[in-house]
C-alpha cells in the first residue's frame, strides 16, 4: 500500500505514532530490541524500561503502564481539585464573581440532576457525580488542543510518544467504569444484603416455582436468569468505559487525519485548517454531552444500587 | 489486507445505520412531544440529547474499531 506522498511523507507511520502511548514496563530477557540505526541488541535480563515501538509495547505484556495517561489524568485531576477546592474555601455568600459564579453554576447544574435521578440516601453520590462530570469533561478538552503540539513540545525533552488525551486510553475509562463497578456492587450488597441481592440476580425475570411439582424447573430457571442478569450487570461498566472510549478516539483519529492533510500542500492545508476548526467546534459538544452521559449513567446506577423495595 | 477493511466497512455501515433509524424515531417523538405540549420542550430537549448519546454509544464503539482496523492493522497485515 503506498504510504509516501510527496516528499516522502510516511502517512501511515505519522497516523500510527500519534495513536502509540508512552509505554513503560518491562521488556523480558532474551528479548531483541532494534535500535533506530537498524543495531540488534539481545537483552540479557529482564529491563524495565520506555518502550521504543508498538511491538516493544505489545511485547511488555499486562504489568505495561501508559505513563502520559497516568501523568494527564492525574494532573488533570489535580487542577480540577485546586480550582473548585480554592474557590469553595474563598467562597462569600454575597453576589458571586467570576470564577466563583462559574464553579456554582457547575456545582448547582450537577446537584439538580443528582436529585432528580437518585433516589437513595447517600452523601457520596453527589461530591462522585461532580468529580466525574469535571474530570471526564478536562479530560476530553485536552482534545481540542493540535495534535502536533504537545508531542512536538516533549521530543524536544526526548520523549518520544504523548498521547494528551487520557480518555481515548481504553485502561483510563474501563479504570473508571470498574470504579463505579465495585462502587455498585458494595452499595448493592450494602443496601439490600447479600441474600436480596443474590435474589434479584437470580429470581429474575423468571419467577422460580417453590411450589408443587415445578419444583424441579426451579434451578434451569435460576442457572437462566443468573446469565441473563449478570450479562446485564457486565454490559454497564463495559459499555460505560467503551462509549467514553469510543467516542473520544474516533474524534481523535479525525482530527489526526485531518492534520495529515497539512502535509499535501498549502491547498490542502488551508482546506484542512477549515476542516479542524469545524471538527474541533462539533467536537465540544461531544466532549460535554460524553461527560455528561457518563455522570447521569453512574448516578443512575448507584441510584439503581440503593433501590430497597 | 483487502478482507480487513471490508470488515471495517461492514462495522460502519451497520452501526451508522442502526444510529441513523434510531435517532430518527427520537427525534421524530421530541417533536410530536413539543407540538403537544410547548412548555416542555427544554427539558424534552436535554433528555434527547441524553439518549441521543446513549443510542450512539455501540455504534461510536464500533467507529473506534474500524478506525483501529484501518489504520493500525490494516497497514501491518498482508498488502
Amino acid at each position: 500500500m503506498a504510504t509516501e506522498t510527496e516528499g516522502g511523507f510516511d502517512t501511515t507511520a505519522y497516523i500510527q505514532h500519534h495513536l502509540q502511548n508512552l509505554t513503560f514496563g518491562k521488556l523480558p530477557a532474551g528479548y531483541e530490541r532494534t535500535g533506530e540505526d537498524g543495531h540488534h541488541e539481545v537483552l540479557e535480563h529482564d529491563t524495565w524500561t520506555m518502550a521504543h515501538g508498538s511491538e516493544e509495547a505489545a511485547a511488555m505484556g499486562f504489568t505495561a503502564i501508559h505513563v502520559d495517561s497516568l501523568a494527564w489524568s492525574f494532573g488533570l485531576g489535580i487542577v480540577f481539585c485546586l480550582l473548585f477546592g480554592g474557590v469553595a474555601r474563598k467562597a462569600s455568600s454575597g453576589i458571586p464573581a467570576g470564577l466563583q459564579n462559574f464553579v456554582e453554576i457547575i456545582v448547582g447544574f450537577v446537584d439538580n440532576n443528582v436529585r432528580d435521578m437518585f433516589h437513595g440516601r447517600n452523601p457520596l453520590v453527589a461530591p462522585l457525580a461532580l468529580t466525574i462530570f469535571v474530570w471526564v469533561f478536562l479530560m476530553n478538552l485536552m482534545d481540542l488542543v493540535p495534535v502536533d503540539l504537545v508531542p512536538e513540545i516533549m521530543l524536544l525533552f526526548g520523549v518520544e510518544y504523548q498521547k494528551i488525551v487520557p480518555s481515548t486510553d481504553p485502561n483510563v475509562t474501563l479504570g473508571m467504569a470498574l470504579g463505579v463497578f465495585i462502587l455498585m456492587i458494595f452499595y448493592s450488597i450494602k443496601v439490600k444484603g447479600v441474600v436480596a441481592f443474590a435474589k434479584e440476580l437470580s429470581c429474575q425475570p423468571f419467577a422460580p416455582p417453590t411450589k408443587g411439582p415445578a419444583i424441579l424447573l426451579a434451578p434451569v430457571l435460576i442457572a437462566v436468569n443468573l446469565f441473563m442478569e449478570i450479562v446485564g450487570l457486565l454490559a454497564k461498566p463495559f459499555s460505560l468505559g467503551l462509549r467514553l472510549f469510543g467516542n473520544m478516539y474516533a474524534g481523535e483519529m479525525i482530527f489526526i487525519l485531518i492534520s495529515v492533510m497539512y502535509m499535501a500542500g498549502w491547498v490542502f492545508g488551508l482546506f484542512g485548517g477549515f476542516l479542524q476548526i469545524g471538527w474541533a467546534i462539533f467536537h465540544i459538544l461531544v466532549i460535554t454531552l460524553q461527560a455528561f452521559i457518563f455522570m447521569v449513567l453512574t448516578v443512575v446506577y448507584l441510584s439503581m444500587a440503593h433501590e430497597d423495595h | 489486507m483487502e478482507l480487513v477493511i471490508i470488515a471495517a466497512a461492514i462495522m460502519l455501515g451497520l452501526g451508522a445505520l442502526g444510529a441513523a433509524i434510531g435517532m430518527g424515531l427520537l427525534g421524530g417523538r421530541l417533536l410530536e412531544g413539543t407540538a403537544r405540549q410547548p412548555e416542555l420542550a427544554p427539558m424534552l430537549q436535554g433528555k434527547m440529547f441524553l439518549l441521543a448519546g446513549l443510542i450512539d454509544a455501540v455504534p461510536i464503539i464500533g467507529v473506534g474499531i474500524a478506525m483501529y482496523l484501518i489504520f493500525v492493522v490494516a497497514p501491518g497485515v498482508g498488502a
